[in-house]
């Protein structure tokens, strides 16, 4: 019979759909993984977003690889608490991303974005609205001086930016 | 219905029909980079949708797909704020400013709330509604102080939702209900912070805060605009001339 630790490893190597060059593992999508007396594989992940349509293709990717190593009886449930963050992205994610022209999430993820301490009583001090960003680095050439040319991107974890050294527009990985 | 499901019923009605409507922006946005900033919010809004709806219908066995395309116009529970149709990009704009410093103060308490499930979802979407808020804000700014034809537009449209914003402040009976659970949150506690957040705002704009005597109300009973029935006979047709096809 398999071990946890061997499905975990062949789970964890299953490419994200959208950003092919980046593994669930890396990513840090990838939750847990049990393997229960009869076999049976379980496994949990979180989206990036609420809405992220790669979900479902992620989930079917795994019972896919899975069946593949021989491993039939499968179960992928989706879990949104604890709510990921970008602090969850592996160092190799982060140098993958980079390498294939996404400039990474700044980290840690911002403080002002966690829940409240004690009761809720909504915006107060020490938490800092959304619009405090770190310079974001051309993945191409390097260089600090870039702008943002739209939150969104390509998909609802990235936003659009420009450079204005090298002139080429690029996707960052956003931080939340 | 048991009050946490009607509740989360409402949560998730919001979040659908705000997303129906922000979705008819596609393709039709001032610019390309507009068009993926409304889509992508749409698409955040549709993914609260539906946790909340299938948890909604996890207490009587519905499915997200049957709360989503099989109920007509008197089940839904959302208010009526969020069909309104698009109008013009400064409409837009004003609604959402409005809609997600709603959405922002509603989910950061309940991220706090005894019930995990809604807690989660919660936790979640606040992070994803700050930046829908943040988009608000700054076109909102850019808007009202711009030209003066944009001026103009922008405060008619704040004049237009204004009527609407009341109903999202509403307590009732199930509102009380499921704050004292501390499941839920009752809305008409944070609407001083909510009133607050945005005055500031349309002061930096230079707009005015409208002040209008006139409010509705109704869509949390199931009474609704004449814009809602054409809202659901587009987003719900193919489901219903399709029934075998099981899942959208």
């Amino acid at each position: 019979m398999v071990t946890a630790e061997e499905v975990r490893e062949l789970v964890a190597a299953v490419p994200d759909p959208e950003i092919p060059v980046l593994t669930i593992g890396d990513l840090g999508v990838l939750r847990t993984v049990d393997v229960g007396d009869s076999g049976r594989v379980e496994v949990t992940i979180t989206p990036t977003y609420t809405g992220c349509p790669a979900m479902e293709a992620i989930r079917a990717d795994i019972e896919t690889s899975l069946r593949r190593h021989g491993i039939d009886d499968v179960s992928v449930r989706t879990v949104l608490a604890p709510a990921w963050t970008t602090d969850w992205m592996s160092e190799s994610g982060r140098r993958k991303l980079a390498e294939f022209g996404i400039a990474p999430p700044a980290h840690p993820a911002r403080p002002a974005l966690g829940p409240a301490p004690g009761p809720a009583q909504g915006p107060g001090p020490g938490r800092v609205p959304v619009p405090v960003e770190l310079a974001v680095r051309c993945p191409r050439c390097g260089s600090f001086d870039t702008l943002v040319v739209s939150r969104w991107g390509s998909t609802a974890c990235k936003a659009q930016y420009r450079c204005t050294a090298c002139l080429e527009p690029f996707d960052y990985f956003r931080v939340h | 219905m048991s009050a946490v499901a009607t509740y989360t019923l409402r949560l998730g009605d919001d979040a659908l029909v705000a997303a129906q409507r922000l979705a008819g922006w596609i393709s039709r946005a001032p610019e390309l980079e507009e068009d993926l900033a409304l889509a992508n919010i749409a698409l955040d809004l549709l993914g609260q949708a539906r946790s909340l709806l299938t948890y909604a219908g996890s207490f009587d066995g519905r499915s997200e797909d049957d709360l989503a395309y099989l109920r007509d116009e008197r089940e839904f529970c959302n208010v009526q704020f969020v069909e309104l149709p698009n109008g013009d990009f400064g409409m837009t704009i004003a609604r959402m400013l409005f809609f997600s410093a709603y959405q922002y103060l509603l989910y950061d308490r309940l991220s706090g709330s005894a019930d995990p499930t809604l807690a989660a979802v919660a936790a979640r979407a606040v992070k994803e509604v700050a930046y829908h808020r943040d988009h608000a804000v700054q076109w909102t700014l850019r808007l009202g102080d711009g030209t003066d034809e944009s001026h103009v537009r922008m405060q008619a449209a704040l004049e237009a939702c204004w009527p609407y914003t009341a109903e999202l402040f509403e307590s009732d009976a199930l509102t009380r209900e499921v704050a004292a659970a501390g499941v839920g949150v009752d809305p008409g506690t944070f609407s001083p912070q909510w009133a607050s957040f945005v005055d500031g705002i349309l002061k930096e704009a230079t707009l005015t805060v409208p002040v209008l005597p006139a409010r509705v109300t109704g869509g949390r009973r199931g009474i609704h605009t004449e814009h809602m029935g054409y809202l659901l006979a587009e987003m719900q047709y193919l489901r219903r001339s399709y029934p075998e096809d099981t899942e959208w």
